[in-house]
């Protein structure tokens, strides 16, 4: 019967405290097969009618089984359990072999050594109820150590996390600061642009009004020449000199008086450029007033495709317009605005002129047809006005130059080279807004202004 | 008619004497210039009753002639004098600003003789 319950208890233990059933599967079959056996071997020993012999096969048994368990290598956490059953087996085989041999000395001392296996059986229940105490505080301990670890882990995970959230974070903002580097460049660039334009203006002003009175002297003088040299005419017809002498001299003061005359021609040629320079000071001296964006620039659309016309007859171009009717009226310098668009337009049609003429040289004008297209946006509160051509376009050095004052592409006496520039100046000082350009040299040229509105 | 013509450019006085040559010789304008605002004063001071009309520039140095027209409109209150301001300046600030003070008319500069001319002869 003490085979039994120590064969049992020992399964049980065994398998509740290294779990077997979940990590060991192979040796919680074996286990199991074993207390079967066991189970098997007690039903048999009690219908045969509990033989004496039946003992043999029980130590067998049970040192079967510690010889299986000593050889498994997993078993070894409960190793002191094992060893405590080996006084109970090796007491019980010695009783047996002595009740065998010497049963005379038996009868005699058979008490003692139900006793001492008595107490081998009962050292194996102390040390099993020992083992386990030391199991639980193990266990605990492994627990305790298995929670810091997790605890451990749990902060090693959200401290990562956390490097990473920061990491992301701050590629971000190094992005971020790139980006911002580039675009203060960017606004850098424009800046100084548009200071050396807005001294370019002012001093094309300040130039303007220091020559303006000079040449108003050199205009005034000349033109009174021109009526001295008449009047002298008239008085050399009064005197009585030889018609020879008097043809001469009159040949003389003609020369004089064309001199004069060129001299004026060419003092109001200057008279005209100094005119559009102190236009440049007088940018954004006028009210803004509300006025309607598409109306003003149709109307300076055709004001300058009728000026060009009456120049050059044979002069076409279609005229494409895009408006955005959601406009409506915007608050802006008018006169101001209609002189960009005079200057867009007066150079849209002067470009697709001159791709005309260039391509008719060549002898494939007949295919090209000049369009010239205006079109409006509205939108975030921005206004967009876009004058396009498909004319001569510009190379790059030309491109980066159009906004200077006194830079023109135009033959002599055509341009002053102040319409872009001053058009800028409208643009950029009179309504905050901005004027570009993009160009393909031979093909295209779109001038792109953008005002904010409110 | 006597007519003030105060700039601080000397040639004016050539430009003027040619201009209006014929209307000098046929005594019809007699000119005097002056070539600076305290000048035109001192030259009033002396002829005030003989000048009709004064023809006189707003960016002079010294005086200007905003001052001159101030200063003529405060001392000669009886039998005032016609008086043009002449700028190369039109803008209407300086318009406006000599309106106010008293001036009779405003010429931009260049300076249109022919109108100028019709002007005086109107005037007469």
């Amino acid at each position: 019967m003490g085979y039994f319950l120590v064969t049992l208890f020992l399964i049980q233990y065994i398998r509740s405290i290294l779990q077997t059933k979940a990590q060991l599967p192979d040796l919680d079959k074996s286990l199991l097969l074993i207390r079967n056996i066991a189970i098997a071997l007690v039903a048999t020993f009690y219908l045969s009618e509990t033989p004496d012999w039946f003992s043999w096969i029980w130590s067998f048994f049970l040192g079967g089984v510690l010889y299986f368990l000593f050889g498994k290598e997993e078993v070894k956490p409960v190793r002191t359990v094992l060893q405590g059953i080996i006084p109970y087996l090796v007491l019980s085989v010695i009783e047996d072999v002595v009740h065998l041999i010497a049963p005379k000395f038996y009868k005699e001392y058979g008490d003692y050594f139900q006793i001492a296996t008595f107490f081998a059986f009962a050292l194996c229940f102390v040390l099993w109820f020992y083992a386990r105490k030391q199991q639980k505080v193990l266990l605990k301990e492994r627990e305790d150590r298995l929670r810091d670890e997790m605890i451990s882990k749990a902060q090693k995970e959200s401290l990562e996390y956390l490097v990473n959230e920061r990491t992301i974070e701050l590629t971000q903002q190094k992005e971020e600061l790139q980006k911002t580097i580039e675009e203060l460049k960017s606004t850098q660039n424009q800046l100084i642009q548009s200071e050396k334009m807005a001294s370019l203006g002012e001093l094309t002003a300040g130039i303007a009004h220091e020559i303006q009175n000079p040449l108003n002297f050199v205009n005034n003088f000349s033109e009174v020449s021109v009526e001295l040299c008449q009047e002298l005419e008239e008085e050399i017809d009064k005197t009585e000199i030889a018609d020879a002498d008097k043809d001469y001299i009159k040949g003389i003061i003609s020369d004089l008086s064309q001199n004069q005359q060129k001299i004026t021609h060419h003092g109001k040629r200057a008279d005209s450029i100094v005119k559009g320079m102190l236009q440049h000071s007088r940018v954004s001296s006028g009210e803004k007033e509300p006025v309607e964006i598409n109306a003003l620039a149709d109307e300076y659309m055709r004001l300058a495709y009728h000026g060009l016309r009456a120049k050059e007859k044979e002069f076409n171009s279609a005229l494409v317009t895009d408006f955005d009717p959601t406009i409506g009226k915007v608050n802006v310098l008018p006169q101001d605005l209609g002189r960009v668009f005079l200057n867009l337009f007066t150079n849209a049609f002067y470009a697709v002129a001159e791709k005309r003429r260039k391509l008719t040289e060549q002898g494939i004008g007949a295919d090209y047809k000049p369009e010239v297209k205006i079109s409006t946006k509205k939108f975030d509160n921005k206004l967009y006005i876009r004058v396009t051509d498909n004319g001569t376009g510009m190379p790059e050095q030309v491109k980066a130059k159009i906004f200077q004052p006194f830079f023109t592409t135009k033959p002599t006496g055509q341009g002053t080279g102040l319409g872009l520039s001053m058009s800028y100046d409208i643009i950029t000082s009179g309504h905050g807004g901005q004027l570009d350009v993009e160009t393909v040299e031979g093909q295209s040229t779109e001038f792109r202004i953008t005002i904010p509105m409110s | 008619m006597k007519i003030l013509v105060v700039d601080d450019e000397e040639d004016v006085k050539s430009l003027f004497e040619q201009k209006f040559r014929r209307e000098i010789r046929s005594g019809q304008f007699e000119f005097s210039f002056s070539f600076s605002g305290e000048q035109a004063l001192s030259y009033l001071a002396d002829h005030h009753s003989e000048v009709v009309m004064i023809l006189s520039d707003i960016n002079m140095p010294g005086m200007s002639g905003i001052e001159l027209l101030k200063t003529i409109r405060k001392d000669h209150p009886q039998a005032p004098p016609q008086v043009m301001m002449i700028t190369a300046y039109g803008d209407s600030a300086n318009h406006d600003q000599a309106m106010q003070l008293g001036a009779d008319d405003f010429l931009t500069k260049p300076v249109n003789f022919v109108e100028l001319k019709e002007k005086l002869q109107q005037i007469l």
